[in-house]
């Protein structure tokens, strides 16, 4: 048995509410840490920062890995355009949101409140994820991913064309901004709103110890993120434990069988798409449109291979799993190391400027100029990391820190006892 | 055959294919549209603008031959795509980084070898921004070197990455691989990202410029990559039709159960695979950005879904496919600014990759796998 066996073993038997709160806490510590090291008398300060920036990716990616969790890990629908559907949602919303007088040279919206957007935004979503389900009743797995990644694309060279940044429509004036992008009512906007009405006595607290209000207000909507990720996941297993999601675990195993059992898959494969395709709208519009801002360049094909990163981590199958790989995708390898980097002085060595002239110090037999370059350029090199454990976990660990794809119909276990340790599990 | 059957047959098609029928309404007025155009008449009906508007002949030929150009790139690097996947089985999603990594070893053997005894710094020749661009006719030697470094270069690391990644998973799922795939592409663009940075150089300029027939010019980069890619596509024809290795590769592509009892080494046909598939898409690469001029960390990655598109609207698994798919979406990327506007090109090559898809999911020379 293995060591990741192992850690998977102890990771089961906790309950899945305290595994998640236990992970991200630990999560939390290692910022915290992070903060005390390199902060000095700034360090509280700087906690509530790295502290709200990695809940609020938390977060973000969490409601993403979920929805992707329905389609691909409980339907085995590979849906790669989530980018796609994260514009629309956060488009939708931005055209709904967007004041009708806007300062000078920015687009003008409908001037809706923002729950109105919202639910604009998810349906829009739910609408366009259906009509791009279409195509997943007749393809194989792989054809879909690459019509859903066109689709995703197409989208969003649509909303970077220039022709659509202002039109009228109907006589009212509205748009994408183009390359640009749209400006409209932040969720974060809100949540600084709640801080400094409800919430003032906790601000003057935060002020005490040195925290600044931008940073306790990202911090807040971290937390409310956190709250949405626990709504999202509770819905989540609502739907999945029901008959409806032994339906979808039926279709990912054998749709032909399905079928033979008076199941209409087509329906549940659209529905299916249509409620992940909302969830990731509306994480377009709380984790992308998070600063009351979108722009074309948020929504590129390469959010999803993260999304998909941190969903192949926690395990595809499992919502709890959704969540602790986003967690370790967001935190442990996409924050952290860019923290790391940025934090780590080599007693002022300047790093070299390319990686000539880093490599060249290894013919004097001085390491130093390389590994300067190295903790310079490690928020590139993180993307390696990520590739790398994306490969590594596809091959030893293809269910994740928590896949549960083997789901029992019988109460006691019909697996083979293993024979001590050595044996094969998997033979 | 009578007017009365043909109409008859016409209404069939619209009954039973109602997709293909629109597919050739929309083709059939885009074409109308373009004589019209190229005639330089405009049809109004109702008051409304229908079709036409003006567009010179030699507008139209240079949009072709660009269109043809791009194709041939996209059409060899596709072979590659087309040839793992139906060898190995899955969607390559590390293709286009491939691409990248041999057209970024044969542009550094080129600029190295073009500035040694120029007295410039090594570290700029290397990191390819010495500001020098170099061309084919003025500097033959250095990017003949190139084009071989790009195809030997890209083979030694899709051999390397097959041992690490693929072949520990050979008895794996399609899905797995692609994702494995994903894993990969990551890794190789941002190695390549952190030894030569994010900017993007521009290397090479056409030294000199020929004028076709009086009306299409070109430069000596594009003739280049003319020349080399027929050359390269005729090779590979050759080499499946009438080599044993090639024979063993279509038998491969066909049943890989049935090929290994009839005692063909299928591992040795694997690595054979990786070496054509990846010395195409490495030379694929160089040649592209010899024609565009300039090079950066995620060209090939952008490139990708081009390259699948070609692939797929060929008919996934055939190399004739890639080739003619590459041409076929090259043309439209670059004609489709006649109708189109310039930022929505991009997006008409995709929908024709979708509207194959949905139409015709086996591409148009579907069910004929790598022959």
């Amino acid at each position: 048995m293995s060591t990741v066996d192992t850690i998977r073993d102890r990771l089961d038997a906790l309950p899945d509410v305290g595994l998640v709160v236990g992970f991200i806490g630990a999560i939390w510590a290692v910022m915290l840490v992070l903060a005390i090291a390199v902060g000095g008398a700034n360090w509280a300060n700087l906690a509530a920062g790295f502290v709200g920036s990695v809940t609020v990716l938390i977060g973000g990616y969490a409601i993403l890995a979920l929805a992707l969790n329905l389609q691909w890990g409980y339907t085995g629908l590979f849906n790669i355009g989530i980018a796609g559907f994260m514009a629309v949602g956060a488009y939708t919303t931005a055209i709904l949101t967007a004041p009708t007088d806007p300062a000078a040279g920015a687009v003008p919206g409908l001037g809706l409140p923002l729950w109105v957007g919202l639910i604009g935004g998810m349906a829009m979503a739910a609408i366009i994820g259906g009509l791009a389900a279409l195509p997943a009743l007749r393809l194989k797995a792989d054809y879909l991913a690459i019509v859903t990644v066109a689709f995703s694309e197409i989208i969003r060279l649509v909303v970077n064309w220039n022709g659509l940044a202002e039109v009228s429509l109907f006589g009212v004036p509205v748009g994408t901004g183009g390359a640009t992008g749209i400006s409209f009512k932040s969720a974060n906007e809100v949540a600084s709103t709640l801080i400094n009405g409800v919430g003032q006595p906790l601000v003057t607290a935060a002020e005490g110890v040195g925290v600044s209000g931008p940073n306790l207000a990202n911090l807040t909507y971290g937390i409310l993120l956190l709250l949405v990720v626990a709504a999202s996941y509770w819905v989540l297993a609502r739907i999945t434990n029901s008959p409806f999601g032994r339906v979808l675990k039926a279709i990912r195993e054998d749709e032909t069988v399905t079928q033979s059992l008076g199941k209409d898959t087509r329906r549940f494969k659209i529905k299916t798409f249509m409620i992940g395709c909302a969830l990731m709208g509306m994480a377009g519009v709380l984790f992308r449109g998070q600063a009351g801002y979108v722009s074309p360049q948020q929504f590129r094909p390469t959010i999803t291979f993260y999304v998909f990163a941190a969903l192949i981590i926690g395990g595809s199958g499992s919502n709890t799993g959704s969540i602790i790989g986003a967690a370790t995708f967001s935190g442990l390898l996409f924050y952290l190391p860019a923290r790391l980097g940025e934090n780590i002085s080599l007693g002022g060595t300047r790093a070299p400027g390319n990686i000539v002239d880093a490599v060249a110090g290894f013919a004097s037999l001085d390491p130093v100029p390389l590994l300067a370059y190295t903790i310079s350029n490690v928020s590139t090199l993180r993307f390696v990391l990520i590739g790398v454990v994306l490969i590594y976990i596809i091959q030893n660990q293809p269910d994740g820190l928590l896949g549960h794809r083997n789901e029992p119909a019988t109460s006691v276990s019909l697996d083979r006892p293993q024979s001590g340790s050595g044996g094969e599990s998997d033979e | 055959m009578g007017i009365a059957e043909f109409a008859r047959d016409g209404r069939v098609v619209i009954g039973d294919r109602p997709g293909a029928a629109v597919v050739a309404a929309v083709s059939g007025f885009l074409l109308l549209d373009l004589v019209a155009k190229l005639a330089g008449t405009t049809v109004f009906f109702l008051g409304t603008k229908l079709l036409g508007g003006s567009l010179t002949v030699g507008s139209l030929l240079s949009m072709v031959v660009d269109g043809l150009l791009v194709g041939l790139a996209v059409g060899l690097a596709g072979i590659g795509l087309s040839m793992t996947y139906s060898i190995l089985d899955f969607a390559n999603f590390a293709h286009g980084d491939t691409v990248t990594v041999g057209a970024f070893l044969g542009w550094v053997a080129a600029y190295i070898t073009a500035g040694l005894g120029t007295g410039a710094p090594i570290a700029e020749l290397f990191m390819l921004n010495s500001g020098r661009q170099l061309s084919t006719v003025s500097t033959f030697f250095p990017v003949l070197l190139g084009l071989v470094v790009a195809g030997v270069g890209s083979i030694g690391i899709v051999l390397l990455i097959d041992r690490l990644t693929y072949r520990p998973m050979r008895d794996t799922d399609n899905i797995s691989l692609l994702i494995a795939s994903i894993g990969v592409a990551l890794a190789l663009r941002y190695l390549i990202a952190f030894v030569f940075g994010t900017q993007t150089s521009g290397v090479a300029s056409g030294g000199l410029r020929v004028t076709v027939f009086s009306m299409i010019s070109v430069t000596d980069n594009e003739i280049t990559l003319l020349v080399v890619s027929l050359l390269l596509m005729l090779g590979v024809h050759l080499l499946l039709q009438r080599t044993k290795l090639g024979k063993a590769m279509r038998a491969m592509a066909d049943n890989e159960d049935l090929a290994r009892v009839t005692g063909i080494p299928t591992e040795r046909v694997i690595r054979l695979t990786w070496i054509l598939g990846g010395g195409l898409a490495g030379i694929g690469g160089y040649l592209l950005v010899l024609e565009s001029g300039t090079i950066s960390f995620n060209f090939g990655w952008i490139l990708l879904l081009l390259i699948f598109a070609a692939v797929i609207v060929g008919g996934i698994g055939s190399i004739y496919g890639a080739m003619a798919g590459g041409i076929l979406i090259g043309l439209v990327d670059s004609l489709a600014l006649i109708w189109l506007p310039s930022g929505l090109t991009r997006a008409s090559a995709f929908l024709v990759l979708i509207v194959v898809l949905l139409l015709r999911p086996s591409g148009i020379f579907g069910g004929v796998s790598t022959a």
